[in-house]
């Protein structure tokens, strides 16, 4: 018997290449959920994982790049500030393509405001928020996306209303912007999928907006589809995000109808999930700086430090 | 700090001491916001351009417009630069502050001053030259709201007839200051200053001593303040990722090489930067870009004063602990909290060696005048990657804000050193690498870059525990391990770190030390102990922490070593006790001054010969 050829993507690799250490987080967390979606879609569309760069706040959910994605340079930073890292080493290698994993502590209490900035420049981050509502590593603290009403296991109530992060982005500018529950897989996938395709700000919970396929650039898989009921957006690599309506369908490319599906939702008592919002065509911020294709990390001294005649020129400015 | 109400030299001869040529101050006290900066600009300019040495000094408040200013312009053929306490000669042309600057001058001193101030009633021991500036400015400007911008420009004037500063120079001094672009700006600045200098010549007879002669000692030198010394150094030294977040004084650190980077910096061909400025929302976010973009393989840095450096305390930490180079500046100024922020000071020197919680050390370098804020600046980029760490450029608001007289800067010499830097094609040589495996025995382990394409290049950077292959780890053993591997890392900076500048005098019992802008006053102050008091001291400027062992033979060679602090608890000194000898330690004196003014030799003088019973 020959042995069976191991199952490769596009690049040759296989899923165990996109694989990380073995999780410490508890066994049924949904932060595993999410790292394993994370293999999945970066597996199958063929991205190469030494071009990424993982990086994350502190937390449970922050300690999950340890899992994921080992052929990929990883930083588990300070609370609350992984978005300025993560922006100063986009900065240093506009190439790489950033992967940010965060929680609803790290984001939503700590560094909300590093995230609102972050929004407000529109880097190219997927920057994934593990909101679980609660303070993991410490044991049972209600964060800043826990439920008004919900009760600590002493049986105390949180008192105060919770952030949306989704409507926060979206009011911010943020230009993708969804939310998926960690166990459904079919969602999750088509909008990481999407996240990579485009770089976006994403969260996980419930209640679907639409039924979503991801069509990768290098597939072209015509599917039929009913008149009217399916949309397909375009990322930047080509690769198109088909939305198929459901009863609640909306213009996710329209922010105002974003934002008041989610204040709407909210008076329901419920959670939309899905793609919220897409633009494609606002710039990102390393396209406002003008900087040089080449990673400013590997210039050549050429490029770095100005000749002997632009001294000159200084000092005799300076006489 | 006590001082003495008279400095010894008149105790002795009972006779104020007076310098007349081209050795003598001049105050100017304005009001903020009146435009009296390029007055003064162009007035101390005027005065280098005659080949004199000069230094100017800016006193202003923190405040946009209406508090008083005070701009010191000394003269000294001598060559001495540094502040001097004393007042030869004052323009006064605040109201609210006229009183007391005049109650303030020594016996003999010159007052140029708003005639409708009538300061010549306060005292009989002056020289008063009464102006009557509105009325001199009308005439020359006819644009009311301009008037008060134009106004200062007539005190150059009268000073210049006075005090035979050349009006070519001035003229000179003004096109350079407002560029061939705003010629008419220029040319209603002219207006104002000959009509100062025609009503002076017509009305003054000179009764006081001052004068400046031509001399010919500034020829080829440049004027430049200190953030734009660093700005160029950092420039050069190839810096590619700048994150900041404005704060007095260290804001024209940045803005300046926002300039040149738009000048120097830009891809011919493409047009493109290659590099990237941001202006980030806090500290926090500035010193973790520089972080994040040290980690990714850019030259980065910040620049920043006290109150952001306690802000970016925890980032700095991480850089530490992990290996990760950036380069800060730290343009000092009064604190604690927000202290005084438009005033000197070197109040951040202990704080900043050991920043951030557990144990830490972090080495600073502390140029002392613009032409090592350049040449320090380049060390520094350098020796961030080298060492895989963050480095401190200390300087303050005194070297960073003023303009001082300097010598060109040089070229640099060696190319850029990137450090250990492993690449795809070595990684594939090696077959792969441990982060933080000390291989080469000085304590600093090879990194590769995110970005690398080969599967054994990547690393997983961590803030908690990690062993020397950068993984997670509690175990007892792999934290001390490391630990000791970063305390071995700062011992070898001592053997790399920029050397002290020494002036050893064979006869000398006693030793000064001192960093940065200090340097100006010691080295005045070893001047006056051995004039006045026929005292021989030895002098060594430190350039950087950690402390090289030529700081101990230094202390070990003399009785007694006085350690120059511009702060109240003499943290220069403070670091010395951390690490010396009980022996050492025994020989150490503190000298302190802590008001927030620039450092003066008489201050120090006073401090020494007061500690030694002189």
């Amino acid at each position: 018997m020959t042995p069976q050829a191991k199952k490769v993507n596009r690049l040759g690799l296989e899923v165990l290449n996109y694989r990380g250490s073995k999780t410490t987080l508890c066994a049924g967390c949904g932060h595993n959920a999410i790292s394993e979606r994370i293999v999945e879609c970066f597996y199958e569309l063929g991205v190469d994982p030494m071009g990424v760069a993982k990086f994350s706040g502190i937390g449970c959910s922050s300690k999950s790049p340890a899992y994921f994605l080992g052929l990929s340079h990883g930083f588990n930073g300070v609370h609350g500030r992984m978005p300025a890292i993560a922006t100063g080493a986009l900065l240093a290698n506009r190439t790489l393509m950033g992967l940010g994993v965060t929680g609803d502590g790290d984001t939503a209490s700590i560094g909300i405001g590093q995230f609102m900035h972050l929004v407000r420049r529109n880097m190219p981050l997927i920057y994934i928020i593990e909101d679980n509502g609660v303070y993991g590593l410490t044991k049972g603290q209600f964060s800043a996306t826990a439920d008004v009403g919900s009760k600590l296991k002493t049986g105390a109530p949180n008192d105060l209303p919770p952030f949306d992060c989704c409507a926060l982005a979206l009011k911010w500018g943020a230009t993708f912007v969804a939310r998926s529950f960690s166990g459904d897989k079919k969602q999750l996938q088509a909008i990481i999928k999407t996240a990579i395709a485009r770089g976006a700000y994403m969260k996980e919970h419930e209640e679907p907006l639409q039924e979503l396929d991801f069509v990768p650039f290098f597939e072209d898989i015509s599917v039929e589809i009913p008149e009217g009921e399916v949309r397909e957006i375009e990322m930047h690599d080509g690769s198109r995000l088909r939305l198929r309506k459901l009863d609640r369908y909306y213009d996710p490319t329209d922010r105002l109808s974003a934002l008041s599906a989610l204040e709407e939702a909210e008076k329901n008592h419920e959670v939309l999930t899905g793609v919220l919002y897409v633009n494609t065509a606002k710039p990102t911020f390393l396209e406002v700086l003008n900087m040089a294709e080449e990673p400013l990390a590997t210039l050549p001294e050429s490029k770095l430090r100005p000749s002997p005649a632009a001294l000159n020129e200084i000092m005799e400015e300076l006489r | 700090m006590s001082t003495l109400e008279v400095s010894p030299a008149e105790r002795l001869s009972g006779q104020p001491e007076r310098p007349a040529i081209n050795e003598f101050s001049i105050q100017v006290a304005t009001v903020n916001g009146s435009g009296s900066q390029t007055a003064n600009s162009v007035l101390m300019r005027a005065i280098f351009q005659m080949g004199i040495p000069v230094s100017g000094k800016n006193m202003f408040p923190s405040n946009i417009a209406g508090l008083p200013t005070w701009f010191t312009i000394r003269t000294s053929a001598r060559g001495y630069i540094g502040r001097r306490k004393e007042v030869d000669f004052l323009v006064a042309m605040n109201p609210e502050t006229a009183r007391e600057d005049v109650m303030q001058l020594g016996a003999g001193a010159a007052v140029v001053y708003d005639e409708p101030l009538k300061l010549d009633a306060l005292r009989s021991d002056l020289h008063f030259y009464p102006v009557p500036f509105d009325k001199l400015v009308a005439p020359v400007c006819p644009e009311p709201r301009l008037r008060k911008l134009v106004r200062n420009m007539i005190y150059d004037g009268v000073l210049a007839r006075i005090l035979s500063i050349e009006m070519d120079e001035v003229h000179k001094a003004l096109e350079k200051q407002f560029g061939k672009k705003k010629a008419k700006a220029a040319e209603l600045n002219w207006n104002a200053a000959r009509a100062g200098y025609d009503f002076a010549a017509a009305t003054f007879t000179k009764t006081d001593p001052f004068r400046v002669e031509r001399m010919n000692a500034t020829a080829g030198k440049i004027i430049i303040d200190g953030n734009a010394a660093c700005a160029l150094g950092a420039m050069f030294a190839g810096v590619t990722v700048v994150t900041w977040y404005p704060i007095t004084p260290s804001t024209s650190l940045v803005e300046s090489l926002m300039g040149y980077m738009r000048r120097f910096r830009h891809d011919p061909e493409s047009g493109k930067a290659n590099y990237a400025i941001v202006q980030a929302e806090d500290e926090l976010a500035s010193i973790g870009m520089a972080i994040g973009a040290g980690w990714a393989g850019a030259r980065s840095m910040t620049a920043t004063a006290g109150p952001g450096v306690s802000l970016m305390s925890e980032f700095i930490g991480l850089g530490y602990y992990a290996d990760i180079p950036a380069v800060i500046y730290d343009v000092e100024r009064v604190g604690p909290s927000t202290g005084l922020p438009t005033r000197t000071q070197q109040g951040d020197i202990l704080s900043n060696a050991i920043l951030s919680h557990g144990d830490t050390r972090h080495p600073m370098f502390f140029p002392s005048s613009p032409e090592e804020c350049f040449s320090l600046s380049i060390e520094a980029f350098d020796f961030a990657e080298k060492f895989q760490t963050p480095v401190f450029v200390m300087t303050d608001l005194d070297l960073g804000m003023n303009n001082w007289m300097s010598d060109p800067f040089a070229y640099p010499e060696k190319p850029i050193a990137r450090g250990k830097v492993l690449t795809a094609e070595d990684i594939g040589k090696l077959g792969g690498f441990a982060r933080y495996r000390d291989v080469d025995g000085d304590g600093v382990g090879y990194r590769t870059l995110p970005g690398t394409r080969h599967p054994a290049a990547a690393y997983f950077t961590r803030g908690s525990g990690h062993n020397d292959k950068a993984q997670y780890t509690e175990r007892e053993d792999d934290y001390i391990n490391n630990m000791d591997r970063l305390a071995h890392k700062f011992e070898v900076m001592r053997q790399h770190v920029p050397e002290p500048v020494t002036a050893i005098r064979e006869d000398a019992r006693i030793g000064l030390v001192a960093v940065g802008t200090s340097d100006y006053a010691v080295r005045e102050c070893c001047d006056q102990l051995r004039d006045e008091y026929g005292v021989a001291a030895s002098y060594m400027r430190l350039k950087a922490y950690p402390f090289t062992e030529h700081l101990k033979d230094f202390i070990r060679r003399h009785e007694r070593v006085y350690v120059v602090d511009q702060n109240r608890d003499g943290q220069l000194l403070g670091l010395m006790r951390l690490e010396f000898d009980a022996e050492l330690i025994a020989k150490l004196r503190s000298v302190r001054y802590y008001g927030g003014l620039p450092l003066d030799a008489r201050t120090v003088t006073d401090e020494v010969v007061g500690q030694e019973g002189l």
